[in-house]
């Protein structure tokens, strides 16, 4: 306790001494940027253990088909959604069942197609169940929790990668650095046609 | 966890002043009379907070430094790295909403309060916001008005710094503004289609320094994220720009984790005495004494501790002979919408971060007598090529489908996967506009707060229960923010999302509470039997106990709150030195 770089006082300092001995407990480590609260929620978090190896693996697949590498970037996996993924649900409760219930509802799927688990699919036998679930509007009827579950995994995949390293260079999103705001380029203000006389 | 041995310390030393609450009213009488040489000791239920200790800061922050990737938590409702500690709920430290009304109520609980993320739009009221009644009849006109705050405003101004215009306008005053911020490339294109609409757009005013002001702050480099707090201390935050200088004088003691219990008074003189208070760590009980008693816990928390303030002399509670206490709570109406703008499709890329909120603003500029509803709004505006954050790219599905989105126009089936879908990531960045209306509602008796009668929070305090509903006249006001909104977007050749709100969900009328503008719950007024507070915020009832919070509001103004929260605490506090010099206290 005590707000030393403000130079605060408290009028007993021993309190948080007392505060330790009856939590009877050795407090989290608080990182920077979090509070106490935060640092023991995060640790409890990231104990858990919630999808399995063989889910995880299918995500990866999976993430990899909707976000793969290209002339640009690299892929989700290589971005880290994998391991995102295995937080945010965690995180996030109400997004465990949709997410293990569409992992399940994937396998089930890929077993009566072609008696095989998704992983253990070949390249064109995914597709062939992915092209009829990735395409809002067009889903057979019977599909349609599969369409829901692969919606859910483009919109987590998307997030993860957009917001990790790789994400962001291919985005080539410029700010979080200190600079002096000008206003908008030249060029740009001549390609739509605008000024600041106006 | 529960102490055994709760027992109540009470502290020797006798301050002059107690404040309970260290936001946008606490922090600036701290500051105003620690200046003036005053003892203070400011009562915080929260923690310590300084957006410049490595500890606390989150600014420069990359989304994947967060687990969640920026997104909400249950202890930061804004984000992963907003500087709000609380938020909507907050748990042992409930609040409850009578059958059939709605109320949400935003909490933070850290030094500076909810000054620490807000949202720095910084509007002084005009002649109009204080003489509401006598414009249109509704509500009530506040015992001062805008000549009284003039002065007050120009020292906020110059103590604290806030970029705008001088434009002349005369419910939205001019002031002491540092430069602006040029707008960026969508706040163009809102300007030259609110042009063609008649809608005006100005430069808007919030509290960054574009300049240096002093020493101790420095200067803003852009980087947008206000809400997490500058660590330049660039932007105004109770926590760093008033509390901190308060300390430095020597004369103020600030208690972190202090919850304010009651308001203490001599059983008879009936003049308050000090403060009770629990700590929130060790749970034990303490009282602190002083010989001015200044409430400004924000406006509910200011409420509920009067109305817990109770004696035999103040069987209502403090200061509550009136009955007034809690009523005519008030919260900024607001609506809202998104539009996509196909012309930002494939936009070049470059830094456009600017300040943490938007660069240009659009005040009131209808004449209520010519419409249906009897108070303004105004429209802050959003956009750009931000940080991605946890969310982005979300519901892609909804838009890459669409004929005229496609970069050869030729339709594309929605959703999908691949590379073909991450260029449409690519496109649509930074093609978004947002708007939102917020506005001035009409206080009534009958939305009020109150002590509820069976609920306590974890430290045994009675807590607030809200009665508050929405009348026609905001109804129909986000009816035409919707409009407005709508017209806004087509001019700008733009496409709405989502369905438009329509009377089936009061025109996507926030829920009341929601803009976290509460105001009102302690009004200023001639007349004790119809107000808490004189013209001074000070109790008609309690000479020496004042409120210097949004409580003493009699209306909201179709501005946001806090610039008028600071120079009326401002007031007061000079109010209370000059009336400590004269012996009045
Ligand atoms: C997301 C967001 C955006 C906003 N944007 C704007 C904006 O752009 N412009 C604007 O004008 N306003 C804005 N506001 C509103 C603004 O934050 C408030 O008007 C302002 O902070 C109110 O100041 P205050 O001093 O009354 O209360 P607060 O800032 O809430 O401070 C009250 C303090 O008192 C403490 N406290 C409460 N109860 C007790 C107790 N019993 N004992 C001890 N301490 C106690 C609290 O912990 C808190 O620190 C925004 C708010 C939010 C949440
Ligand atoms: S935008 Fe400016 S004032 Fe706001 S946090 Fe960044 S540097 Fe500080």
């Amino acid at each position: 306790m005590g707000l030393s770089s403000l130079g605060l006082a408290v009028f007993n300092p021993d309190e948080k001494a007392i505060e330790n001995l009856e939590l009877g407990k050795v407090p989290v480590k608080r990182p920077n940027g979090r509070t106490q609260e935060e640092a023991e929620m995060e640790a409890k978090l990231k104990a858990e253990i919630f999808l399995n190896a063989h889910e995880l693996a299918t995500i990866t697949i999976l993430s990899d088909i909707i976000i793969p590498a290209d002339k640009k970037s690299g892929s989700a996996s290589q971005s880290g959604v994998t391991a995102f993924i295995e937080f945010i649900v965690k995180d996030k409760p109400e997004l465990k069942t949709p997410m293990r219930g569409g992992l399940r509802w994937l396998d089930v799927e890929s077993n009566k197609r072609f008696s095989k688990n998704f992983t253990e699919l070949t390249p064109a036998q995914r597709l062939n169940i992915v092209d009829e679930i990735a395409y809002p509007g067009k889903t057979p009827k019977h599909l349609s929790q599969g369409e829901s579950f692969f919606t859910l995994m483009r919109n987590l995949t998307a997030t993860g990668f957009y917001t990790s390293k790789i994400g962001i260079a291919d985005l080539d999103y410029k700010g979080n650095t200190p600079n002096q705001w000008n206003g908008v380029p030249d060029e740009v203000l001549k390609q739509y046609g605008l000024s600041y006389d106006a | 966890m529960i102490n055994n041995s709760i027992y109540i310390k009470s502290q020797q030393e006798v301050f002059d002043v107690v404040i309970v609450g260290s936001g946008a009213g606490g922090g600036m009488a701290a500051h105003t009379l620690a200046k003036a040489g005053a003892k203070v000791c400011v009562l915080e239920a929260g923690q310590p907070f300084d957006p410049a200790d490595p500890k606390d800061m989150t600014q420069m922050k990359w989304p994947y430094e967060s687990l969640r990737r920026g997104s909400s938590s249950s202890l930061r409702n804004f984000g992963d790295f907003d500087a709000a500690y609380g938020g909507w709920d907050i748990e042992g430290e409930p609040y409850t909403r009578k059958e059939g009304t709605k109320f949400d109520w935003f909490r933070s609980r850290m030094v500076g309060g909810r000054t620490n993320h807000w949202g720095r739009i910084s509007l002084r009221f005009g002649p109009d916001d204080f003489k509401r009644k006598s414009i249109d009849g509704l509500g009530d006109d506040w015992p001062i008005g805008y000549d009284d705050m003039k002065p007050f405003y120009d020292k906020v101004d110059k103590m604290i710094g806030v970029f705008g215009t001088n434009e002349g306008l005369r419910n939205n005053p001019d002031g002491y503004f540092l430069p602006p911020p040029k707008p960026r490339l969508h706040e163009l294109m809102i300007k030259k289609a609110n042009k063609a609409l008649g809608i005006p757009t100005y430069p808007s005013r919030m509290s960054m320094l574009t300049k240096p002001i002093n020493n101790e702050r420095g200067q803003c480099f852009y980087c947008g994220q206000c809400n997490r707090g500058c660590s330049a201390y660039a932007d105004f935050s109770s926590s760093s720009v008033l509390i901190k200088p308060a300390v430095n004088t020597g004369n103020t003691t600030v208690l972190p984790f202090a919850m304010a219990r009651e308001v203490m008074t001599d059983p008879i003189t009936g003049l308050a005495t000090g403060v009770s208070y629990v700590h929130t760590g060790t749970m034990m009980e303490y009282s602190v004494k002083g010989k001015i008693v200044v409430l400004a816990a924000s406006a509910g928390e200011t409420a509920r501790l009067l109305l817990n303030s109770k004696s035999s002399r103040f069987p209502n509670g403090i200061a509550n002979s009136s009955g007034v206490v809690g009523k005519y709570i008030n919260d900024s109406t607001g609506a809202s919408r998104s539009a996509i703008i196909p012309s930002l499709f494939d936009r070049k890329r470059y830094n456009e971060d600017g300040v943490g909120g938007m660069h240009v603003y659009t005040p009131w500029w209808l004449d209520n007598a010519k419409l249906d509803f009897p108070r303004g709004y105004h429209i802050e505006y959003g956009g750009g090529m931000g940080m991605p954050n946890y969310g982005f790219g979300w519901g892609i599905e909804g838009l890459n489908g669409r004929e005229n989105f496609t970069r050869d126009g030729i339709k594309k089936a929605a959703g999908g996967y691949g590379a073909t879908l991450k260029e449409d990531y690519r496109r649509f960045y930074g093609a978004y506009v947002s708007f939102a209306g917020r506005g001035e509602p009409v206080p009534r008796e009958d939305n009020y707060c109150e002590i509820d009668p069976s609920v306590v929070d974890k430290f045994g305090i009675p807590v607030l229960r809200f009665n508050y509903k929405w009348s026609d006249y905001e109804v129909k006001q986000a009816k035409h923010m919707q409009d407005t909104f709508e017209e806004i977007i087509h001019s700008m050749g733009g496409e709405a999302m989502g369905k438009k709100p329509g009377a089936e969900n009061n025109y996507g009328l926030a829920d009341p509470g929601r803009i976290i503008h509460e105001v009102g719950t302690a009004r200023m007024g001639n007349d004790k039997k119809t107000s808490v507070l004189n013209s001074n915020c000070q109790a008609h009832d309690v000479k020496n106990l004042f409120v210097a919070d949004a409580a003493p509001f009699v209306s909201q103004g179709d501005k946001n709150a806090t610039w008028t929260i600071l120079a009326l605490s401002l007031r007061t506090s000079e109010y209370i030195i000059d009336q400590r010099k004269k012996g009045n206290l």
